[in-house]
C-alpha cells in the first residue's frame, strides 16, 4: 500500500522505536501533524517554544540513552530550535530533528516562512539532510538515526519540504544501513592498548580523568570496575559526573575551573594521566602551557579529532570506551605487573593531604540560606537518587559540587554551550523517560525565566518536576566575575522586577513555595517530595546574594593555581 | 607548511559548502580549492591547498574526515606527487608589433598554447605548477596583462598509489 510522505515519516519513527516526539506545529508540517493525529504509536509532546522541544528531547536522550526526536515547522520553528540543536551538538547528544520546509517549487524564493535550515544548522549538527523525493524519506530517516547514535553522537537535522510529505510511495524501512563515507571506529588498536596498560601499571602517580564519553557510551560500570581494580584516584569532568560513584574514597570530585583542590592538584602532579572520553576543554585544562607538566598521557576517544586537539598525548587510542576498557581489563588481569604499592601509598598520602584542605567547605552558621546547603539538602532528601537537571550559572556549579552522584546518567546539564534555559525543558524530557523517578531542576531566577513558559507544558502532561530555584536576585555567575575581575562594577548582573514565583507557579496550576530560612529548607523539600510528590513544585529559595563559587581557577592560570576562598 | 589535500566525497548538493564552512568556522586558511565529479558520477574529487603547522594540518585532515560526506582523503604532500594548475591569460598584443613575437616566444618557452587571437590581444593557455604560472606572469610583465584566470591546483600521487574506493 502506498503511504504519504507524512505517514511514512511517522511509520519510520514507530519502526525506529521512538516513544516521544517533542514538537510544535505550523504550516509546513501540517500533513505530518495530520499523520500524527491518525495513529497512537508515537506520542507527540506539545511544548510551548521550539527551543524547549529540543532541550526536552535532549534531556530524554541523556536520561534514557536513546535518541531524542523533535518536529518543528519551517522558518521560525526551525530558527527557534537552533539553540537546542547547538546545545546537543556541543555535548554530543544523539538527537534527530525534523524541520518542515516550504514546498520544493518555492525553495530559494524567499517564500513565506522559508529559511535555509540546512545552511543555518550546518555548523551545529553532526549532519543534515534535505529530502527531495518521497522515495528517499525512509532511507534518509534510517541514516539520520544511524549517524546521530553511532560514533561520537550528535544531532542530525532532516529538512522536509511540504509537498514531499503529501506525495505517496510504497513504505519500506531498511533494517540496516551502511554508508561508504561513514564508518566510526569503535575497537581500539591492540598495540596501543597494550602500550597504555604497560604505562598504567608502571605509574607511580596515576590519575584517571574521565568525561562525557563514558556517560554517552553507558560505560560507567567498566570504568568503575577498572578504576577500583587498579586503586587509582579518579576525577570526572562536569559532563562525566556519576560515571564513578561520588562518595567512593577513590573519587576526588570534579576537576577544572570550579573543580576540587585535590582533583586539580592530582592532575597537575600525576605522572600518568588516563583520559577517558574527555576532550581537554579549556575549562578543564586552564592554561594549556601549564597543564599536567609531568605526565605521560593516554587518551581514549571515539573521535580522532578530539585527540591531540588541545593537548599532545603519548598514547592515543581511537575507540569506544566500553570496548577499550574491556580489553584493558583483560590485559590487566593477565599481566604479572601490579601497580607499585609503595608508590601508590605515597601518592595517596599526598592526595589525602590535599583533600584535607576541604576546599568545598562553606559557612553553615548563618541566617540566610546558603545555596550549597540547598543542594546538599536535596541530595539528602532524595537519597542521591534523583535525576538532576540544571541551568547555567553558579547554581549549576553548586549542583555539580554538592549533589553526590553515585549513580550514572542522572546528571543532566549544558556544559559545552552553557545554555541558560536548558534546565526545565531538559527535566521534562527526563521525566518522560523516567516517569516514576524524582526529577529535580536546579536553576537560578535568571535561567528559569528563559523557558518559564514550559510550566504550561508540565501542567498539560502532569509532570511532577521539582524546581529548585536558587534565587540570589542576581545573574550570579556574571556578578562573581564582575566582583573578581571588574572591581565590583556590576553591569546588568542584577535581576530586578522578579515575578512572584509562587503565584506564577500557582497560575499554571502548580505548587509554589517561598523558602527564606535555613531551618525551613529540609522540611520544605520533604513536603515537596512527600505530600506533593505528584505535583510540580516550584521551590523558590531566597539565597545569599554574595555567595561565590569556590574553588576557582582564574583565566590564564594552571590547575595548581586555584583561588580557594 | 603548504599542504595539498585531496578529497573524495559524495557528489551531493551542499558537500562543497560543508568543506568551505568547516574552514571558515575553524579559522583554517584555503589557498585554493578545485572540485569536480570523477569518472564515477556519485563521487566528487576536491583538491584543497592549505597552510598550517603540523598540528593544524592534523586537525584539518581529522575534521575533514569527520564530515559525513567525505569518503576518503590523502595529504598528497606526504609523498611524491604531481601538482598542476591551469591558467588562461589574456595579454596585450597589437597586430604587427614586436609584442606579438615576444608573446609567441614566451608561450613556446613555457609550453603554452595560444588559443584565441584578436587584433589587439592573445589568449594563452598554460599548465604547470603554481610557480611556473607565476614565472610566466612575471616574464610577460603585469602591464601587458589584461586578465588572468587560474583553475586552482589539482594533484595526484606519483606511482601506483591512488585515491579511490
Ligand atoms: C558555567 C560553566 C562552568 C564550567 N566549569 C567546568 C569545570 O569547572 N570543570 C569541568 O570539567 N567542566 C566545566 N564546564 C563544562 C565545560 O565547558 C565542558 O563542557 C566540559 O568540560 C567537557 O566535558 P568532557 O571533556 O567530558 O567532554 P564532552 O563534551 O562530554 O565530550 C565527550 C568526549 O568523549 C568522546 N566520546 C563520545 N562518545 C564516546 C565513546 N562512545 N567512546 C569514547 N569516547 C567518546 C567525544 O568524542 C568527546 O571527545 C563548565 C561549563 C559551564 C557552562
Ligand atoms: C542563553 C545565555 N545567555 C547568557 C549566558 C551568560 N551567563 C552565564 S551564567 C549567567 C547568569 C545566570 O544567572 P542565574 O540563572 O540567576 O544563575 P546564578 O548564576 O545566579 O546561579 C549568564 C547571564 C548564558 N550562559 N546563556
Ligand atoms: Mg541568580
Amino acid at each position: 500500500m502506498e503511504l504519504t510522505g507524512a505517514e511514512i515519516l511517522i511509520r519510520c519513527l514507530e519502526d525506529e522505536g521512538v516513544e516521544y516526539l517533542f514538537g510544535y506545529p505550523g504550516g509546513a508540517v501540517l500533513h505530518i501533524y495530520d499523520a500524527i493525529y491518525k495513529q497512537d504509536k508515537v506520542e507527540h509532546i506539545l511544548v510551548r517554544h521550539e527551543q524547549a522541544a529540543t532541550h526536552a528531547a535532549d534531556g530524554y536522550a541523556r536520561s534514557s540513552g536513546k535518541p531524542g526526536v523533535v518536529l518543528v515547522t519551517s522558518g521560525p520553528g526551525a530558527t527557534n530550535a537552533i539553540t537546542g540543536i547547538a546545545t546537543a551538538y556541543m555535548d554530543s547528544i544523539p538527537m534527530v530533528v525534523f524541520t518542515g520546509q516550504v514546498p520544493t517549487s518555492l525553495i530559494g524564493n524567499d517564500a513565506f516562512q522559508e529559511v535555509d535550515s540546512v545552511g543555518i544548522t550546518r555548523p551545529c549538527v553532526k549532519h543534515n539532510f534535505l529530502v527531495k523525493d518521497v522515495k528517499d524519506i525512509a532511507e534518509t530517516i534510517k541514516k539520520a538515526f544511524y549517524v546521530a547514535t553511532t560514533g561520537r553522537p550528535g544531532p542530525v537535522v532532516v529538512d522536509i519540504p511540504k509537498d514531499i510529505t503529501a506525495e505517496k510511495c510504497e513504505y519500506h524501512y531498511p533494517k540496516r544501513i551502511s554508508m561508504r563515507s561513514y564508518n566510526p571506529v569503535v575497537k581500539g588498536n591492540k598495540r596501543q592498548i597494550i602500550k597504555a596498560v604497560d604505562l598504567m601499571l608502571s605509574a607511580k602517580r596515576p590519575m584517571v580523568y574521565s568525561g562525557g564519553g563514558v556517560i554517552l557510551d553507558r560505560a560507567a560500570k567498566p570504568l568503575t570496575d577498572m578504576t577500583r581494580k587498579l586503586g587509582f584516584p579518579i576525577t570526572n569532568t562536569l559532563m562525566g559526573l556519576g560515571a564513578y560513584p561520588a562518595t567512593d574514597k577513590q573519587f576526588l570530585g570534579m576537576l577544572g575551573m570550579h573543580g576540587t583542590y585535590e582533583a586539580n592538584m592530582a592532575m597537575h602532579n600525576c605522572d600518568v594521566l588516563i583520559a577517558i572520553g574527555a576532550r581537554f576543554d579549556d575549562r578543564v585544562t586552564g592554561n594549556i602551557e601549564k597543564f599536567c607538566p609531568t605526565a605521560k598521557i593516554i587518551h581514549i576517544d571515539i573521535d580522532p579529532a578530539s585527540i591531540a586537539k588541545n593537548v599532545m598525548v603519548d598514547v592515543p587510542i581511537v575507540g569506544g570506551v566500553s570496548n577499550v576498557l574491556k580489553e584493558m581489563m583483560a590485559l590487566i588481569a593477565e599481566s604479572k605487573q601490579k601497580p607499585d604499592q609503595k608508590a601508590m601509598a605515597e601518592w595517596w598520602a599526598q592526595i589525602e593531604e590535599w583533600r584535607g584542605v576541604d576546599c568545598l567547605k562553606y559557612e553553615t552558621e548563618t541566617d540566610v540560606i546558603k545555596p550549597q546547603y540547598v543542594v546538599e539538602s536535596l541530595y539528602k532528601v532524595t537519597k542521591g537518587d534523583a535525576f538532576v537537571t540544571s541551568d547555567v550559572g553558579q547554581h549549576q556549579m553548586w549542583a555539580a559540587q554538592f549533589y553526590k552522584f553515585d549513580k550514572p546518567y542522572r546528571w543532566i546539564n549544558s556544559g559545552g554551550l552553557g545554555t541558560m534555559g536548558f534546565g526545565l525543558p531538559a527535566a521534562m524530557g527526563a521525566q518522560f523517560a523516567n516517569p516514576k523517578a524524582t526529577v529535580a531542576c536546579v536553576t537560578g531566577e535568571g535561567s528559569i525565566q528563559m523557558n518559564i513558559q514550559e510550566l504550561s507544558t508540565c501542567m498539560q502532561y502532569g509532570l511532577p518536576i521539582k524546581i529548585i530555584c536558587l534565587n540570589n536576585r542576581a545573574l550570579g555567575m556574571v556578578r562573581q566575575w564582575q566582583e573578581f575581575f571588574y572591581q565590583g562594577r556590576y553591569a546588568m548582573s542584577y535581576m530586578e522586577a522578579l515575578p512572584d514565583f509562587v503565584k506564577l507557579a500557582e497560575s499554571y496550576g502548580h505548587v509554589g513555595m517561598n523558602i527564606e530560612k535555613p531551618e525551613d529548607v529540609v522540611p520544605a523539600m520533604e513536603e515537596a517530595m512527600g505530600k506533593y510528590k505528584n505535583r510540580l513544585v516550584f521551590m523558590n529559595f531566597i539565597t545569599d546574594q554574595t555567595e561565590n563559587v569556590y574553588p576557582m581557577i582564574p583565566a590564564g592560570a594552571g590547575l595548581n593555581e586555584m583561588i580557594l576562598v | 607548511m603548504r599542504h595539498i589535500i585531496s578529497i573524495l566525497m559524495e557528489n551531493e548538493a551542499g558537500a562543497l559548502s560543508r568543506v568551505a564552512g568547516l574552514f571558515s568556522a575553524r579559522g583554517y586558511n584555503i589557498e585554493s580549492l578545485t572540485v569536480a565529479a570523477t569518472e564515477d558520477p556519485s563521487l566528487s574529487r576536491m583538491t584543497l591547498v592549505t597552510r598550517g603547522s603540523d598540528q593544524i594540518i592534523e586537525q584539518i585532515t581529522k575534521q575533514l574526515n569527520k564530515l559525513i560526506d567525505v569518503v576518503k582523503l590523502i595529504d598528497l604532500t606526504e609523498g611524491p606527487h604531481i601538482e598542476r594548475e591551469m591558467m588562461l591569460v589574456k595579454v596585450k598584443a597589437a597586430a604587427a608589433t614586436d609584442a606579438r613575437n615576444e608573446i609567441n616566444r614566451l608561450a613556446e618557452i613555457f609550453r603554452g598554447n595560444i588559443i584565441d587571437v584578436t587584433s589587439n590581444s592573445y589568449t594563452i593557455e598554460l599548465t604547470g605548477t603554481g610557480d611556473k604560472l607565476d614565472a610566466f606572469i612575471r616574464a610577460v610583465g603585469h602591464e601587458e596583462i589584461l586578465e588572468t584566470v587560474r583553475s586552482g591546483v589539482s594533484g595526484i600521487s606519483r606511482g601506483d598509489k591512488s585515491l579511490s574506493l
